[in-house]
């Protein structure tokens, strides 16, 4: 037992002391004092609905009416108390922990609602529906970089996989009139830039970002180019795909709320159910996970383990290529049809931002994903019951953020160490 | 099983880094490598462990001829190494990390996670190691992360097993407890290479010692040689283990250390009310085990630590709270530890080099314009002062040897007007003749009246410079002892013990 | 690994390296240019456009109909071939350098001109992020930079009226203020939160165009009075570039401006103390912070000098390009093309500069290959990026026209994912 002693911790034995932070309190009291100028001092009368149900549904859940200044002043005290209390939190040096920061946000979010929509009624049902489809693309997208970050390459081609995805699965399934040849030749699109990325990025040691944002701008301008002298050249032939229609689950899709808005959906957001679990569960609990991760965080040990260090780097890259453009296809044979110039409009860097968001962990980037879609959403419903909310405004909450999120709000964010270095052996 | 080398050479470009260097160790033998730093020992060692390719020359296991293609080829033949940098996940458990590289997996390739469980456990027991499985490693003392190291060798059935450099990072007393686990091993069968530069413990463990100096094997010597005979042969001729230097002859206490915290971004107090006064004109070493809170301490000195309390004041001046630059300004000179990384910037010329933290104000910049002339004819005089050997001032800094970059680093620090000289492991990983150099500038520097403190982890460079010992266990001074205290003394206190009869 | 310590071995005992008589600076040149960027530089353009041509001649009618009977006739399809990317790349030059079917010198001199004004923006904007790379920043918000600076010169532009001469400057000085705050506040909570300047700059891109698309549209802010468009109103013709060269060709005085501002960046970079901070902020952090040097602060100063020179190329665009009023689209991509303008002149101004004209000759030809073939410019983009990725890259440039691998490496020397830690 000697040994025991002898060896004790030499970290581990060492006294601690506290360390304040006051980035959260700060954060709360910024949200706070916009929530007092939109809610109150530039508050509304009227009465708020919520509706839970669609004609459709066969269990039907009556609306919620809310008067909406009263709801906005109680919210609005209620985010002040929340304040409060964070303040104190980082006075006594305590962590605020992250649950308190989600039901800030919630609360600021269902304020926000109530005000938007006074004398108006919000389909609360339609509203979650359109966002879990809106995330598609987002949450493929952050998968892919999850895995290619969790590796060791920094991954900024995000949106230059879904735009290739996107692309080619127009295409193909236009030409060969099947809608799942199309979903096949979005993966591979996304594996082409993908073995770009990892060539220069590993063979040729360029760094990560830059080929990253070369091969977004490479990207867009081929398949402008493209879509210019072939797509439309003879659009019917070209760039007609077929596309995936909604399938209702049995049962399952005739749950209140939630059964409507999760089992109402094409193949697309199923495949994404499945590939959010796989995705998770592989990477923490098989030896690919295991190896992946130590790949990037320590490739010099997984090297000396006889992992091959540059290989594993390559061919994950690849698969999360094949994730992300197989979320493209989501915008042309899940949504809308037929491809347009650069129509991922920025979706890949939405992705990026829920990697960050979600500290690189699939659920935690599939939820900022979800995030992010239901702002993008928000916007669509409110511009359709004209709430007066400037659009422009919902439309940047995604970025905004972010923002907030890497300046600090959601604690200290550390990706994995290798990532973006190169491995150069001698 | 026997390990032989025989002719291996590895070039890096025009570097021979292995010059056809034949070894063999016997099974149930521990064979000592012992050299200078960069004398080409890591090199071939990772020559054998398939890490780098030689150039010519074979490695043999029982007289057969391995080819290895990386270090998955020389585990499967059976070689293990515990790396002097350790080659650990930090992220991951022990277990994760055991396992990594030869997992075994149940159903749909889930881990099995019990099975790497129970052999760290079985492994533990067997040498009495005591190492939670489940435990992050990155959480583990160093210590305990080096068992981890040999777990994961063994647990790959290990028939030879290199030790890097593994005493660098461990107190004497740990260093001891390792040595008994390699007797234990080579008990057991197992053929060790031991990688060392200590003398001490070569003499203490090794059964044959093969020593090699620039690339080549230079001789073999036996466990009873004396320490200067395997010291003449490691460097290739007679060298003074002491510096010469006068009496020193302290004037008034110049630097002034009260109730010194510094807290990590974690919240650990990594120093932990150190107190403590350096003179004018004596050398103050703070000596330690690595990784004691030495490093801080001098960052903290420095301004370079966030979180600091307590009171630093020099000549009166108080230090705490002012920023680098003007911590600078008042006068104190600075060798980092890792002179690479902290003290350089390798892109940058020498020249460059010379004028960086001077890089705002006169004789360099003149009303916000480099002055390029004088930085010129300034770089070429301290090239010849501090023969830093190069092409010439515009070469970049990172091209440069190791002792010539640490001489550039030498030559900015003591061209200013000086009240306070840190310096921080300032010969780690040099050749012989610029440690002497770097030992005489900072003898001299002390004769000048000016405080020197000098942090090394080396006790043969403690007790060669300072006038005064400070040594440092978790973050605290154990104790401040006269220059000449006794080497076991000294190692004690490494180790946090306050030996009787030791006043401050 | 142990290489390091390897390569400090030889110095023990080694003869004086410096005795080594040092190579004359005129063969170092020659070298340069042989072996390195110069040549690479050189290929790599020739690399790019060789794919640019094959994605010209396979997208082309003619050839595809021509291919379509390629065993019984070969040469038609090599003849469509030659036809297309010839055409193409005739048209190209003729578009940017001379036109040979004008009659005089005059007229046919006309395309170099617009190379030039379509190379203003580029390199201002190309210059504030080359400024960036080289304290190790990687500026990708110049969309966002320029939009900013657009609107605020633009309003100080069509709202005030003021003497000629003044209203231009001060429309310039409240665009190259409005660049540097948005850039500087990246810089701002780089240092003080530790947020990654890339992420921060790409998402205040979308924050600005979604910011300047609502003031455009709601009136009393950016929008024409009496319009439905959300559209900014004419600028004033005092704050107006005057053209240099009369008013037979479009180079404005911006161009000026330009040259001024590629002198001012050699100087802070080569000859000024704040540049010898940012250079050594932006090759070792840890060793600048050691030094003295503020990291934090030089993070700050040198995104508002980034953010100002982008903003710049953001005046340039409505005070010179557009001034019959701007749009959200007023940046025109400039901000992503300074980014490949930035590394193929190597972060270095002149470079930046010699590179600015280039991809502008691209792009005022690649207007006139579209006229005149019917090739969409797109094309340019996809040319330039391919030039960008191959001298990041060239080992792969030295296997394609079968060189020798040279023994050091001409990589692009940026650590931008290099991070100093956040204290």
């Amino acid at each position: 037992m000697t040994s025991t002693t002898a060896e004790a911790s030499v970290s581990a034995s060492l006294e601690t002391a506290t360390i304040k932070s006051w980035k959260a309190p700060i954060a709360y009291a910024i949200f706070s004092l916009i929530a007092i100028i939109l809610f109150v001092v530039n508050g509304r009368d009227g009465t708020s609905r919520f509706r839970l149900s669609s004609d459709a549904d066969v269990i039907q859940l009556p609306a919620i009416d809310a008067p909406t200044r009263l709801t906005c002043v109680v919210v609005v005290v209620l985010l002040l108390a929340i304040t409060a209390y964070a303040t104190w939190l980082s006075s006594q040096a305590k962590r605020v922990p992250l649950w308190l920061t989600i039901i800030f946000a919630a609360a600021f979010m269902w304020a926000f609602l109530t005000w938007a929509a006074a004398g108006e009624s919000i389909p609360v049902t339609g509203l979650l529906l359109g966002t879990v489809a809106l995330s598609a693309p987002l949450i493929f997208g952050s998968l892919g970089g999850v895995i290619s970050e969790r590796v060791g390459v920094v991954n900024v081609a995000i949106e230059g996989q879904l735009l290739a995805g996107a692309f080619l699965s127009a295409f193909v399934a236009s030409v060969t009139g099947n809608a799942w040849v199309g979903l096949v030749a979005a993966m591979v699109a996304g594996v082409l830039v993908s073995f770009l990325l990892a060539a220069f990025s590993i063979k040729y040691i360029v760094d990560q970002v830059i080929v990253g944002v070369v091969l977004n701008v490479l990207v867009a301008g081929l398949t402008s180019f493209l879509y210019s002298t072939v797509l439309t050249s003879n659009t019917p032939l070209f760039n007609s795909p077929p596309r995936f229609p909604r399938i209702n689950i049995p049962i399952l899709s005739e749950i209140p709320i939630l059964g409507p808005v999760l089992f109402r959906q094409t193949v697309i957001i199923y495949f994404m159910y499945v590939a959010v679990i796989v995705v998770w569960w592989a990477l923490f609990h098989t030896k690919w996970g295991l190896r992946l991760r130590a790949v990037g965080e320590h490739p010099q040990a997984a090297d000396t383990v006889g992992i091959k260090v540059n290989a594993t780097r390559f061919w994950n890259v690849a698969l999360a290529g094949a994730i992300a453009g197989f979320g493209g296809a989501y915008f042309t044979l899940g949504s809308v049809g037929g491809f347009t110039k650069e129509m991922t409009a920025g979706a890949g860097f939405i992705a990026l931002a829920a990697v960050i968001f979600g500290r690189w962990d699939p659920i935690r980037a599939t939820l900022a994903a979800l995030l992010f879609g239901f702002a993008t959403n928000l916007q669509n419903v409110l511009g359709a019951i004209g709430s007066g909310v400037p659009s422009e405004f919902l439309l940047m909450l995604p970025y905004v953020v972010t923002i907030f999120a890497v300046a600090g709000l959601v604690g200290y964010v550390r990706g994995p160490a290798a990532s973006g270095k190169p491995y150069i052996k001698a | 099983m026997k390990l032989e080398l025989r002719g291996i050479t590895k070039r890096f470009g025009s570097l021979v880094a292995n010059d056809h260097i034949n070894l063999v160790v016997q099974p149930g033998e521990i064979h000592c490598l012992l050299g200078e730093n960069g004398a080409g020992k890591s090199t071939l060692m990772n020559v054998l462990y398939g890490l780098y390719q030689a150039e010519e020359g074979d490695v043999l296991l029982d007289d057969v001829v391995q080819r290895f293609a990386g270090p998955g080829d020389a585990m499967r033949a059976g070689i293990g190494m515990v790396h002097q940098h350790f080659m650990l996940i930090p992220v991951f458990t022990v277990a994760e990390n055991v396992m990594l590289g030869h997992e075994q997996t149940g159903l749909a390739g889930k881990l099995d996670l019990d099975a790497a469980r129970a052999k760290v456990r079985e492994i533990s027991a067997r040498f009495g190691f005591h190492v939670d499985p489940d435990a992050i490693v990155g959480d583990l003392p160093v210590g305990v992360q080096q068992r981890v190291e040999i777990i994961k060798a063994l647990s790959r059935d290990a028939k030879v097993l290199v030790f890097d450099e593994p005493t660098a990072v461990l107190t004497p007393q740990e260093t001891d407890e390792l040595m008994n686990i390699m007797r234990q091993l080579r008990d057991e069968g197992t053929s060790i290479v031991f990688i060392t530069h200590k003398l001490r413990e070569v003499r203490e463990v090794a059964d044959r010692i093969t020593v090699i100096r620039l690339g080549k094997v230079v001789g073999e010597a036996s466990p009873t040689a004396s320490n200067s005979e395997l010291a003449a042969l490691m460097v290739g001729r007679a060298v003074e283990l002491t510096v010469h230097k006068e009496t020193a002859r302290p004037g008034a206490a110049s630097l002034v250390v009260r109730n010194l915290d510094v807290i990590d971004p974690l919240g650990l107090k990594v120093v932990n009310n150190v107190s403590f006064e350096v003179h004018e004109g004596e050398i103050l070493a703070i000596a330690g085990v690595q990784g004691n809170g030495q490093t801080e301490l001098t960052e903290a000195i420095m301004g370079l630590q966030p979180r600091v309390s307590g009171e630093i004041s020099l000549n009166g001046e108080k230090l705490t709270g002012l920023s680098v630059r003007r911590i600078l300004n008042a006068g104190v000179g600075f060798v980092p530890e890792d002179r690479t990384e902290d003290g350089l910037v390798g892109e940058f010329t020498i020249a460059e080099n010379l004028m960086l933290d001077r890089s705002d104000s006169l004789p360099f910049v003149k009303n916000g314009n480099l002055q390029l002339g004088y930085l010129a004819e300034f770089a070429q005089e301290k090239k010849d002062e501090f023969d830093i050997r190069a092409q010439s001032i515009t070469t970049m800094a990172g091209r440069l040897s190791g002792g010539n970059q640490q001489k550039v680093v030498l030559a900015r620090e003591l061209s200013r007007e000086l009240k306070l000289f840190v310096a921080s492991q300032p010969t780690r990983g040099i050749d012989v003749g610029s440690i002497e150099f770097v030992h005489k500038r900072m003898v001299a520097t002390r004769d000048a009246g000016i405080p020197v403190i000098v942090v090394s982890t080396e006790l043969d460079e403690v007790v060669a410079l300072a006038d005064r010992i400070a040594v440092m266990y978790r973050g605290s001074i154990v104790g401040i002892v006269p220059g000449n205290t006794p080497r076991d003394i000294l190692g004690l206190m490494m180790a946090g013990e306050t030996p009787t009869g030791v006043a401050a | 690994m142990s290489d390091t310590t390897a390569t400090t071995a030889p110095s023990a005992n080694e003869p004086q390296k410096a005795a080594k008589p040092e190579t004359p600076r005129s063969n170092q040149v020659l070298s340069e240019i042989l072996n390195g960027n110069f040549v690479i530089t050189i290929l790599a353009v020739v690399f790019a456009l060789i794919i640019g041509a094959v994605l010209i001649a396979v997208t082309n009618e003619d050839v595809q109909k021509a291919s379509g009977y390629f065993f019984a006739a070969p040469g038609d399809t090599l003849g469509a071939v030659w036809q297309a990317v010839s055409g193409a790349y005739g048209a190209l030059f003729q578009g940017a350098i001379y036109n040979f079917r004008r009659d005089s010198f005059v007229d046919g001199i006309k395309p170099l001109t617009d190379t030039l004004t379509f190379a203003t923006p580029l390199i201002a904007a190309a210059l504030g992020i080359g400024i960036a790379f080289r304290v190790g920043l990687f500026n990708i918000g110049g969309r966002g930079q320029m939009l900013i600076a657009a609107a605020c010169a633009g309003w100080v532009g069509f709202s005030f009226e003021l003497p000629w001469g003044v209203h231009l400057v001060i429309a310039v000085v409240a665009g190259i203020a409005g660049g540097a705050i948005w850039g500087g506040l990246v810089g701002f909570l780089k240092a003080r939160t530790g947020a990654h300047e890339v992420i921060l700059t790409i998402m205040l891109n979308y924050v600005a165009f979604y910011l300047i698309s609502w003031m455009l549209r709601t009136p009393g802010l950016l929008q024409a009075p009496g319009s439905v468009n959300p559209k900014s109103p004419p600028m004033m013709d005092t704050a107006v570039f005057p053209d240099i060269l009369g008013p037979k060709y479009n180079l404005h005085l911006g161009f000026v401006f330009v040259i001024a501002a590629t002198i001012f960046a050699w100087w802070l970079l080569n000859r000024s103390s704040l540049g010898f901070q940012f250079r050594a902020v932006g090759e070792n952090p840890n060793a600048a912070r050691v030094a003295g040097i503020n990291v934090k602060n030089t993070y700050v100063q040198a995104m508002l000098i980034s953010g100002g020179l982008v903003g710049l190329a953001g005046v340039m665009q409505v005070l010179g390009t557009v001034t019959t009023g701007f749009s959200a689209g007023i940046d025109a991509g400039i901000g992503f093309d300074a980014i490949t303008v930035a590394l193929l002149g190597r972060s270095r101004p002149w470079g930046i500069f010699a590179a600015g004209v280039l991809f502008g000759a691209f792009k005022a030809g690649g207007f006139a290959m579209q006229a005149a073939e019917g090739i969409p410019i797109d094309i340019v983009t996809v040319v330039q990026s391919l030039i960008v990725l191959f001298i990041a890259a060239p080992p792969l440039i030295r296997a394609v026209f079968f060189l020798p691998q040279g023994k050091k490496s001409t990589k692009l020397k940026l650590n931008v994912s290099k991070e100093v830690a956040a204290k």
